[in-house]
């Protein structure tokens, strides 16, 4: 049966797409869950959806809108988080909201019917089209890229920036460069796994992965693998029972990171237990 | 030796009358202090006295309101090389997946971006000898999750060593450490400071009277500056009220209690 459904056009487009998804939010998702910037990112992605509004409102490509705003947003908060002091949280939380409802504004104002939105917060997996693949090709190159090629210096800025600036290297840029790469991760990602599913991928692998390996390269291969077969699996599963793939997919990642946190809990209280 | 050289430059820090404000509370102010070459100078003063502050200020890692700070002639966050730092320990995230010997390289990284960068075999051996030097060799392969916080210490140690400085700030080095830890630590700075200027942040009284050479008491401003000599007046300014102060050489001698309060 699982073959005779390989054959179709839109599942192996889907089939690719979740694997680019996973590359990319296993990657980025072990920076950011180690340098403690899931809220931010989280805030990137739903700013973005201002930009969709946007789009619809004026007319353009509505990803457009989205790439341009998740880009301010990201330099924003970048900006705010570098000043620091001034509860960052809460400014990006306002960032987060503004976005959301700037788009729900700007489709409301926008004439005609109103389009279906949800594809973006969940995405819509199963049409994804060959230009669709391209761009993510692109972006899953330039991220890979980016972090192998400046791998010890992230490696160096995420463990200890300060000591990173005072060896001279440029932890400002390296940062405005994270959150660039973050916003084009979650601007490629929304229209085919949705803002939801992009921000689960950033998070249930790598926090699964932080379980099984201390190394944080293998960190970043366990993340990429684990969230290919959540991908995978959900797709299969939404399939059989025809519902959205995207919320499949969360609830499977969010179930499994359950079940491997209470695992390795009882194990480790186990263990305490043993040498008592 | 070269000692025609400006005076400026035998001086490691020269800090003038600076002030470091924090949301536009000045958390030190009026500081002036000069560090010569080859000085080891102790920083006490009280929890948010500023000591962490100050030190950051000299690197560069935060800016300063006003005043003026040069390192050998050079402003802060221009100093290449020149300077490395041992953070509070506090500070940094112990579950980051890495490597003891990992983070000792890290100390070896140039200021440029090379691309695909390796650490050369020179940087391991590099890396290998400072691991001896604080004597943690054999953990090099550990995770730093499964470090003591003694272990973790000399680690941050060997890493600002990695640097190659003419000036090593550290703060709090011996924070959290048992006392045959905190004695190897001492006599290793004692060491480096033959051909290094050392400024230590230290809560250790009994260390700052037998080791350092001069000693700066810094309470939101500078208490004193001077010989390592404490008297009851200036422990009074700086801690507000007096403490038990274990003075130099004279193991366990406590400075006279004195019932007034300001
Ligand atoms: N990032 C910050 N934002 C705002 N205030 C800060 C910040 N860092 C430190 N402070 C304040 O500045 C003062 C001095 O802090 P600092 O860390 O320099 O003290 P310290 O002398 O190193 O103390 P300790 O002995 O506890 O390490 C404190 O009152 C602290 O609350
Ligand atoms: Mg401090």
């Amino acid at each position: 049966m699982l073959l005779s459904i390989l054959q179709y056009q839109f599942i192996q487009n889907a089939i690719i797409a979740s694997i680019f998804a996973s590359i990319v939010c296993g990657i980025i998702g072990v920076i950011i869950v180690e340098k403690k910037l899931v809220m931010m990112s989280g805030g990137i992605a739903h700013t973005s959806y201002g930009g969709v509004g946007l789009g619809y409102f004026l007319g353009f490509e509505p990803i457009i809108g989205a790439f341009l705003i998740s880009m301010l947003a990201a330099l924003g908060i970048c900006f705010i988080k570098r000043r620091g002091g001034t509860r960052s949280d809460v400014v990006i939380g306002l960032f987060w909201s503004l976005g959301m409802a700037l788009g729900i504004l700007f489709i409301a104002l926008m004439p005609g019917y109103p389009p279906d939105l949800s594809s973006y917060l969940f995405g819509s997996i199963l049409s994804v089209t060959r230009a669709d693949l391209y761009l993510m090709a692109g972006v899953t190159l330039i991220v890979v890229l980016v972090i192998s090629i400046l791998f010890h210096y992230w490696k160096a800025y995420m463990f200890d920036e300060e000591f990173a600036y005072l060896l001279g290297i440029k932890t400002a840029w390296l940062e405005y460069l994270l959150f660039i790469l973050i916003a084009m991760s979650v601007v490629v990602l929304i229209r085919v796994v949705g803002i939801i599913l992009v921000l689960a991928l950033f998070t249930a692998p790598p926090a699964i992965a932080e379980r099984l390996t201390k190394s944080l390269k293998l960190r970043m291969i366990f993340s990429v693998m684990i969230g290919s077969v959540f991908c995978l699996m959900g797709l299969f599963a939404s399939y059989i029972i025809n519902i959205a793939s995207g919320a499949v997919i969360v609830i499977l990642a969010a179930s499994v990171y359950l079940m491997v946190y209470i695992v390795t809990s009882v194990k480790k209280s186990m263990r305490i237990k043993k040498s008592c | 030796m070269n000692a025609l050289n400006h005076t400026d430059h035998n001086k490691a820090v020269c800090i003038e009358n600076l002030m470091v404000k924090y949301n536009e509370t000045p958390v030190i102010s009026g500081v002036s202090l000069n560090v010569e070459s080859g000085d080891y100078l102790g920083i006490i003063g009280p929890n948010g006295g500023g000591k962490t502050t100050l030190l950051k200020a000299i690197i560069g890692l935060i800016p300063y309101a006003s005043g003026n700070i040069t390192v050998y002639g050079k402003k802060p966050g221009k100093l290449g090389r020149l300077i490395s730092y041992v953070p509070q320990m506090t500070t940094l995230e112990r579950t980051f997946p890495i490597t003891v010997s990992e983070v000792v390289l890290t100390g070896t990284l140039n200021a440029a971006f090379k691309p695909f960068h390796q650490y050369t075999k020179s940087d391991k051996e590099k890396a290998d000898e400072l691991l001896h030097t604080v004597g943690i060799y054999k953990l090099k392969e550990r995770m730093i999750s499964e470090l003591s916080g003694g272990e973790f210490q000399k680690m941050l140690i060997a890493r600002a060593l990695a640097v190659n400085p003419k000036l090593m700030l550290l703060d709090e080095p011996t924070a959290s450490v048992d006392a045959n830890a905190r004695d190897q630590i001492f006599s290793l700075l004692n060491e480096l400071n033959r051909h290094m200027t050392i400024i230590l942040v230290t809560h250790d009284l009994s260390a700052v009277s037998s080791h350092v050479k001069t000693l700066a008491c810094l309470n939101g401003k500078l208490v004193y500056h001077g010989v390592t000599e404490l008297n009851e007046a200036v422990v009074n300014a700086l801690y507000g009220c007096p403490i038990d102060l274990i003075a130099h050489g004279v193991p366990h001698r406590v400075l006279k209690m004195h019932e007034e309060s300001e």
